[in-house]
């Protein structure tokens, strides 16, 4: 690492600089913290309000807020980053931040845009179970008009959320005045045309469709399809296929529960739709598996297309080769050529041409091989981390401990370690590479294996489909990071 | 931060460290995760297969000298020169059918320490049987109602504490299927016919069934070679909240769940105030792979 230039990254140590960072106690308060739990009116940030004063921190909420702001609010970034909607917010730092015209355009500046509670505990009386509100994923539709629409899964049920923008109300209206009350018609004594004034940037987010009871099992992903109509969703042993518009009727087109339970020995773990061809999708199974599957060939997919399965190195063996080669995140490429796979140690990516093994495989952390039976004991071992593509598939990215987050580059086969850490993010701070001494003498500025810390971590990351922004979500922040040569 | 000192990677620890975490997980805030679940019965297999060829090749050592020894005493007092080829043949003979079918057995039966006494097979209801006696057993002919017994339950019976637990076959449970919401009373004890039938037929007969099972058992024994179809009934065996009746149970099941779970962890302690004690690592585990017949309760819907 070090000083080496690196292709499609840039100059001297990293290129990545820090834009912007937001604290997410505060979100999560605002959502549910004191009072007004489970409010779903959304929040909304007037004009040129400062961060810090509309913002109050208060008591944290537990981790299932947590994770809920910050998946939500990721995607508001996974949106901005993966639409191409992105563009008109874009500039993104002039027109998010300032919201007034008067405070001049800051390069990288960004104001949380909405926050809403998507989804409520539920209780199932039936087999006694409750359904946490925790989103498992969050997908966003193509923007086909001025408002956002985007999905939002727990373990049971998706919403379709409408996020708009209301930046102009009328006024002047006959029948009643500025308060809303009714004004009484004797004292009418002219007509005017009502008129549309600007006022506050209202953001509002109000549920449109709600696609519930149709999965026994906790949901783990969803998907939308490149016909616009469609998305698929997945829990641990069947995929459902919705219509966006329909939400009394879904299509299971794949069931992997065997007639026996006690004869299963995998569960789906993610499933995702081929980005140009609406016909095909894939999903990744506990095993290390993925399949591929054609919906024109039969109503029921159980019979794959294609199989993809890396033959299992014998020698490596160990009481947790089960959990680490489980899949954790699939992802297509763009171009839809290749996808790529997340278990627990590496990233691989596959040519969905070649089923028997993939063609490139990068190590995320292998040092943490030796350590899986403490991971196992604290349940590290079970942490899903996802992956992502840039805007041209030549670079990956995926997450890590302590947070840090890898980048390879596909074409130079290079890759560098950076951190997403309070400390180490100024505004504009270049980000240092970090490395991790994996055995014999730690250099100056490595960290060793045994100081990592293991409740920082990183699942989410998201690359902006144009440009070189990341967003990489850490626990309780979102940060945002740029590419210098930009 | 992970503590430094590397946490015992031995099999029994993993054991009580993986059956902790089933236990909680029913407590857990939103039901079962069944992923998690399934990872955590492979590794419990996994160590339990470990710990089962430690065992086992500790008390087969122990019990092929035993035998010799009597066997050898015996005949000596007869025709020494004959009858020494005898035994040869016929140690040869248990040793290597023993293989086997310890291998079938013995990774279904918990080990006993107690082994060089030899005990008595419980008739019908299960087999207690450790190896000594299979070793025995095997020599003579395979025994159709101890291959049975062998798939209903197992566990020793002299130096089990939980003999009062383990009488108890007869175990009626209530099931719910989570998806046709059907629920359905099983009674434990005795086993469906296919099991059996498909255990009894594996057992019997060639080297490759026997194979299959040790190569699903013995999967760090590196001898092993591949054997490209598995049946299901020895497939890691995972159940979760969506339970149908417990009729193929296969005692080697330490990963089935409906197992784990439908004991209620009642196997593995007599008294509910030594639910903590059990829950401590050492005791779950041992207590666990003593009692295995307490394993093989039908689950219940939760």
């Amino acid at each position: 690492m070090g000083c080496d230039q690196i292709d499609g990254f840039s100059a001297s140590d990293s290129s990545w600089d820090v834009t912007w960072r937001v604290s997410f106690k505060c979100a999560c308060v605002g959502w549910g913290g004191g009072g007004s739990s489970h409010d779903l009116t959304c929040r909304t940030w007037p004009h040129g309000t400062p961060r810090s004063s509309s913002l109050q921190a208060s008591q944290r909420r537990p981790y299932r807020s947590f994770s809920q702001a910050l998946k939500s609010s990721s995607a508001v970034f996974c949106v901005l980053l993966t639409a191409t909607a992105w563009n008109c917010a874009i500039m993104a730092s002039p027109y998010l931040s300032g919201w007034s015209k008067n405070r001049p355009p800051s390069r990288g500046e960004y104001n949380v845009y909405s926050t809403f509670q998507s989804h409520e505990p539920e209780f199932d009386y039936l087999k006694s179970l409750e359904i946490e509100e925790k989103i498992n994923k969050i997908r966003w539709l193509p923007q086909q008009n001025a408002a956002h629409f985007l999905l939002s899964t727990n373990d049971k049920t998706i919403k379709l959320w409408k996020i708009s923008e209301r930046d102009k109300r009328a006024e002047g209206y006959n029948l009643k005045d500025e308060d809303g009350r009714l004004r009484d018609p004797f004292r009418i004594t002219s007509l005017r045309v009502p008129v549309l004034m600007p006022m506050d940037l209202m953001v509002e987010a109000s549920p449109r469709r709600i696609f519930a009871n149709a999965h026994t099992y906790h949901i783990n992903s969803i998907s939308v399809n490149s016909d616009y109509e469609t998305y698929l969703s997945a829990d641990d042993l069947r995929i459902n296929l919705w219509h966006l518009e329909i939400t009394d009727r879904s299509f299971n087109i794949v069931d992997i529960k065997p007639a026996n339970m006690e004869e299963l020995t995998e569960v789906i773990t993610a499933a995702e739709c081929h980005p140009l061809q609406c016909n095909v999708f894939v999903y990744s199974s506990s095993k290390g598996t993925i399949r591929l599957c054609d919906m024109r060939a039969a109503a029921l997919c159980d019979r794959h297309s294609k199989f993809f399965e890396e033959p299992e190195d014998p020698s490596s063996r160990s009481f947790f080769s089960e959990i680490i080669s489980s899949i954790s995140d699939v992802k297509f490429s763009h171009s839809g050529r290749y996808m790529m796979t997340r278990d627990y140690l590496s990233v691989k990516v596959w040519d969905l041409n070649m089923e028997n093994r993939p063609v490139e495989t990068y190590q995320v952390h292998e040092y943490l091989r030796s350590k899986l039976c403490s991971l196992y004991e604290n349940d590290c071992i079970f942490d899903k981390f996802e992956c992502c593509w840039n805007g041209t598939d030549s670079a990956i990215m995926t997450g890590s401990y302590n947070n840090f987050f890898r980048m390879f580059d596909r074409n130079t086969r290079r890759d560098i370690t950076l951190e997403a850490s309070r400390e180490n993010s100024k505004p504009r701070a270049m980000l240092k590479p970090r490395k991790v001494c994996t055995g014999g003498k730690r250099k100056k500025d490595e960290i060793s294996v045994d100081s990592l810390d293991f409740n920082k971590k990183i699942l989410h990351t998201a690359w902006h489909p144009k440009e070189n922004v990341i967003a990489v979500a850490a626990t309780n922040n979102l940060y945002i990071f740029q590419d210098k040569i930009n | 931060m992970i503590n430094t000192m590397e946490c015992a990677v031995d099999a029994q620890s993993l054991i009580s460290i993986s059956l902790r975490k089933i236990h909680n997980s029913r407590t857990q805030r939103g039901g079962i995760k069944l992923h998690k679940n399934l990872l955590v019965s492979y590794v419990l297999r996994n160590a339990r297969q470990v710990y089962m060829n430690e065992k086992y090749a500790e008390i087969y050592r122990m019990q092929q000298y035993e035998e010799v020894m009597t066997v050898c005493n015996e005949i000596q007092e007869l025709n020494p020169l004959d009858l020494m080829e005898d035994c040869e043949e016929q140690t040869g003979d248990c040793c290597g059918s023993a293989n086997e079918s310890a291998s079938l057995c013995g990774a279904l039966l918990p080990v006993s320490h107690q082994a060089p006494s030899v005990q008595h097979i419980q008739p019908s209801s299960a087999c207690s049987v450790p190896l000594a006696l299979q070793n025995e057993e095997v020599c003579k002919a395979p025994d159709p109602s101890f291959y049975r017994s062998c798939c209903a339950e197992a566990y020793p019976v002299s130096n089990c504490d939980f003999s009062p637990v383990n009488n108890m076959h007869c175990n009626k449970t209530t099931v719910l299927d989570l998806d046709t919401h059907v629920v359905t009373t099983v009674e434990n004890g005795y086993l469906h016919q296919d099991c059996c039938a498909s255990l009894q037929q594996c057992c019997q007969g060639a080297q490759s069934p026997a194979k299959k099972r040790k190569l699903d058992f013995g999967y760090y024994v590196s001898e092993i070679e591949e054997v490209p179809d598995f049946t299901p009934c020895k497939r890691a065996k995972f159940e979760d909240s969506s339970y149908v009746s417990t009729e193929h149970l296969d005692t080697s099941n330490i990963s089935n769940l409906i197992s784990i779970f439908g004991s209620g962890f009642t196997g593995l302690v007599s008294r509910q105030a030594d639910l903590e004690q059990a829950l401590n690592g050492q005791f779950c585990s041992k207590q666990a792979l003593a009692s295995l017949g307490a394993w093989t309760r039908a689950i219940v819907a939760f």
